[in-house]
């Protein structure tokens, strides 16, 4: 029982870093602080990966959430610099357009969460999935395996690429 | 040939005996933590004396020569001193994410260096993704150096962290491939099942060509990849004054000092693990008495000696070969290697699938 608690332990930090870190990142003013809030997110979550022995998707999460996408961000924030504030009304319409989405979101988010997953405790299995299975999963073609997402995931980033070319080329 | 897993599962039981399971793997985990930042502190204190009678030798000096028998000890005391330093506090810097940038630094490259297998059941971290894992742990390391030159307030800075960012990026790409073509030979991520598999000839062998040139080219990106000379240009003096660490005092200074020593021997490690075998002796099948002798040799030297080859190779770049600009950096990236890379990638496959490997 002993076990369970520790696990218990485990959890709940990472559930709280995730937590406390995600609201930081919404609630800081300066675009680069939100950005390393993020970053810990992310790590966070790669720990929870980790943490339900899922070692391929933790580290899949740190080379291309933490290693990547947030370079990225830092990147373009360091390229446009955007740091001054505008000074918004307190109330206009899309601050109440905000509001309802989010209250909305978070209405639709908890009903999913309690009618679904929050009654279910499981403990992360001790198994690890084997990369040659993963690979199998991520290749096939068959029922339940993933060939057309991942194609048409690679269709998605050509055309980001294109995009990029397009909005970086020198014109004369 | 000993096996330090003995070791390890000696202490693991001796403790179960004694507290419950939760108790022994917390004291564990205390136990590695801290032998693994007196290792890695050893590792850049004999890295950087290294360097510095290497450099002295190539320009025909004598290096350090004053403290201990021959400057041994001289890093030792210059440890003490950045200890010692003040750690100054700049106005209109970003202070949270200016102290914050050394410590992202120097943990990527910790969690890099606690995949090392550095002999025969002495390795720290070992699951089924670990090269994958070590790829993506050093990589969050320009996060830290971004963050270093955005906060810093400075342009020198600024330019050299920007400088770094896109070089680092670039260089991973090579980075990842390579490995990649190795991972495509040996068809295992794990890194304990990359040396096994090396037991009876070493991948640069058994993979010939396009294994040689995955090693040059690992080397290469390697180097590009820790911003050594003749990559060095994220802080190059005569343009950056020091780059993204120019405002850095004290010991903050001193975790970007550390982290690129123990970043050189990390890629030097990659490069014995992957290409040249890692902990495991030089077995050439059919010579069997050959094979044994080779044996008697312990599984630590075989792995510390190929890797003080491969850090002394990459020291002999940084002082032989003229600094790159830019623009010539990330046009041999993304001209060169990642092409070349690509096309080996694809001749691996052919080779391991039509069976033309040893």
């Amino acid at each position: 029982m002993q076990n369970v608690l520790v696990l218990r332990i485990i959890f709940g930090l990472l559930a709280a870093v995730i937590a406390v870190f995600s609201v930081m990142a919404v609630c800081t003013r300066r675009i680069l602080h939100a950005a390393t809030y993020l970053l810990f997110v992310l790590f966070a979550t790669a720990g929870l990966y980790f943490f339900l022995n899922y070692s391929f998707l933790g580290a899949v999460q740190l080379l291309v959430y933490a290693g990547g996408v947030i370079i990225l961000y830092v990147f373009s924030i360091l390229l446009t610099n955007t740091d001054r504030e505008e000074p918004l009304p307190l109330f206009s319409l899309r601050r109440w357009l905000a509001l309802l989405a989010t209250v909305g979101g978070v209405a639709l988010a908890g009903f999913l969460l309690l009618s679904n997953v929050w009654p279910q405790t499981e403990l992360p299995v001790d198994a690890e999935i084997g990369m040659k299975q993963i690979g199998h999963t991520l290749m096939g073609t068959q029922k339940g395996q993933y060939l057309l997402p991942f194609e048409v995931m690679s269709v998605l980033l050509l055309a980001c690429m294109v995009g990029a070319l397009v909005i970086g080329r020198k014109r004369s | 040939m000993f096996d330090f897993s003995v070791v390890t599962t000696w202490i693991d039981e001796g403790l179960r005996g004694i507290m419950p399971a939760s108790g022994a793997i917390a004291i564990e985990c205390v136990l590695i933590g801290v032998l693994l930042l007196a290792v890695y502190a050893v590792f850049a204190l004999v890295l950087i004396l290294a360097e510095r009678k290497v450099c002295a030798a190539f320009q025909c000096r004598l290096g350090p020569n004053r403290v201990g028998p021959w400057g041994s000890i001289q890093t030792v005391a210059d440890m003490v001193k950045i200890i010692t330093k003040e750690i100054i506090s700049i106005r209109h810097v970003d202070s949270f994410l200016h102290n914050l940038a050394p410590f992202l630094v120097i943990i990527a490259s910790l969690l890099a260096f606690s995949c090392i297998p550095f002999a025969k059941g002495l390795q720290i971290l070992d699951f089924n993704v670990g090269i994958l894992f070590m790829v993506a742990a050093s990589s969050i390391g320009i996060v830290g150096i971004l963050l270093a030159g955005w906060s810093s307030n400075n342009k020198f800075s600024l330019i050299g962290a920007m400088r770094s960012g896109a070089q680092m990026i670039s260089y991973e790409l090579s980075i990842g491939l390579s490995i990649m073509t190795i991972v495509v030979l040996s068809g295992t991520m794990q890194i304990s099942e990359l040396v096994e598999s090396q037991n009876d000839l070493w991948f640069i062998f058994k993979g010939h060509i396009p294994a040689c040139i995955a090693f040059v080219v690992y080397l290469i990106a390697g180097t590009a990849e820790t911003n050594r000379g003749p990559f060095d240009l994220p802080e190059a003096e005569s343009e950056l004054t020091a780059g993204y660490h120019t405002e850095y005092s004290g010991m903050h200074f001193g975790f970007y000092y550390v982290a690129e020593f123990v970043n050189m021997f990390i890629v030097a490690a990659i490069a014995t693990t992957v290409f040249l075998g890692g902990w495991m002796p030089l077995h050439i099948p059919g010579l069997d008495a050959f094979n044994q002798a080779m044996d008697y040799i312990p599984s630590l030297v075989w792995f510390l000696a190929k890797s003080v080859v491969m850090v002394f190779v990459i020291m002999w770049f940084k002082w032989t070969f003229p600094r790159l600009r830019i623009d010539q950096l990330i046009r041999l990236e993304w001209k060169y290697l990642l092409p070349l890379n690509l096309v080996n990638l694809i001749v691996m496959v052919l080779i391991v699938a039509l069976g033309w490997h040893f």
